[in-house]
């Protein structure tokens, strides 16, 4: 694995069942990137985590060189475009399919995430029938749009995944053990 | 025909910050676009047909085959897709930087900075301490300079134009002070560039009409917000 070919420092501030940190990861690898993993603890959140993300005090965090990116889908698309020349191509070339490619990123993150964790820690019946059918409306919508978009191969991007198969993909582990519990 | 000489329509609706800053993306990059007024008590099958999933404006349709929905995701596009000047900065870290603030404007400080407009006593009051404690956080990015892009308007001022034209009018229509006069002068410095600036200054929407808009409509949005809060 390259790191870029420069004397390039990636760091990821991370939590291991973070939904949006397996994001980043899977953008680096597929990138085929270097990196150091700082396993952060959440509960007892470090300098380096607080002094990073001031605003959100949150994970995923990239340290490239010192610097932080912060917000997993805009540290994949920093990774894409800083990396222009290695590994793979994450978000599509033309404009237009960028342009889909970011609404269904979008689309993903105001409509999944929020209804799972709603659904999961919901105290009431209730709540969680409606957080369930709103995630299941939203994965249907989905559905229609991996049809449309895949256009019969096995990713969203097509032969290879791309922004939205790793903007999805972080919440496939995530569904797989809430459908344990 | 080259892809940027096809005819461009927006379909927005007044009153909307969303669609607007579509609107200064475009009058930034001098693209002539046809402007489509949405009821949006009464939608219409182009936007419908166009925006299946949100049913909602801003939606851009480029030539015959490409419609462009959510207004950050259009920006974008308009930016890529059209010559002329930059609307995100060319160097990957300092468009990150853009990108995370917009989204800090569009998640932590759009909510409750409509929600204080709309709501009542202890609620109202909580949403205009978070409003406000964010605005601070955002003021500190100004640092001095002319525009959040610097020099020049980009990324994050096309995010932020609610604050500088639907605030006055918000406060006005609702009779509720979120900011007071002297406060957040960076920001208020930074209203009266951006409402000068040439681009911003072709699509400006009226303000009186704005205002009479605002508080024709205030039950209605009352009601959203308490729909809102029972989510």
């Amino acid at each position: 694995m390259a790191g870029g070919g420069r004397d390039e420092q990636l760091k990821l501030l991370g939590a291991w069942p973070s939904p949006f940190v397996h994001r980043v990861r899977v953008a680096l690898h597929l990138k085929g990137l270097d990196y150091e993993n700082v396993e952060q603890d959440l509960v007892n959140k470090s300098e380096l985590l607080l002094a990073s993300n001031p605003v959100h005090k949150k994970v995923p965090v990239l340290l490239h060189n010192g610097r932080p990116v912060c917000e997993s889908l805009v540290i994949v698309q920093y990774l894409d475009e800083s990396f222009a020349g290695t590994g793979q191509a994450i978000l599509p070339a033309d404009p237009y399919d960028r342009a889909i490619a970011r609404f269904w990123a979008a689309y993903i993150e105001d409509k999944i995430f929020p209804s799972m964790s709603k659904a999961l820690t919901a105290t009431t019946d209730e709540v969680k029938t409606a957080a369930t059918a709103n995630i299941l409306a939203a994965l249907e919508t989905l559905e229609g749009a991996f049809a449309e978009l895949s256009r019969g191969k096995g990713f969203f991007a097509g032969d290879a995944p791309g922004y939205v198969d790793v903007a999805l993909g972080g919440f496939v582990a995530w569904m797989r053990a809430s459908d344990k519990l | 025909m080259s892809s940027q000489a096809q005819p461009v329509k927006l379909i927005s609706a007044f009153g909307s910050p969303f669609a607007y800053r579509v609107e200064v993306a475009l009058a930034l990059k001098g693209v002539p676009y046809e402007l489509v007024l949405e009821d949006l008590d009464n939608k219409s099958e182009l936007l419908l047909k166009h925006n299946p999933v949100h049913k909602a404006v801003p939606v851009l349709l480029h030539g015959d085959d490409r419609a462009v929905c959510e207004s950050f995701v259009i920006v974008e596009y308009v930016d890529e897709a059209f010559d002329g000047p930059r609307i995100l900065p060319a160097d990957p870290y300092d468009r990150a930087m853009a990108r995370f603030w917009a989204h800090f404007v569009e998640n932590k400080l759009s909510k409750p900075f409509w929600m204080s407009f709309w709501t009542e006593g202890e609620v109202r009051e909580g949403f205009a301490k978070e409003a406000r404690e964010n605005l601070a956080v955002l003021e500190a990015q100004l640092d001095g300079k002319r525009f959040f892009g610097g020099d020049s308007l980009g990324f994050l001022d096309i995010a932020a134009c609610a604050l500088a034209i639907w605030l006055d009018v918000m406060q006005e229509a609702h009779g509720f002070r979120l900011v007071g006069d002297g406060e957040f002068p960076a920001l208020r410095r930074w209203a009266k560039e951006y409402t000068a600036h040439e681009a911003v200054k072709k699509c400006l929407p009226d303000r009186d009409r704005l205002v009479a808009y605002f508080v024709t409509n205030a039950e209605k949005y009352k009601g959203i917000a308490r729909a809102a809060l029972q989510q």
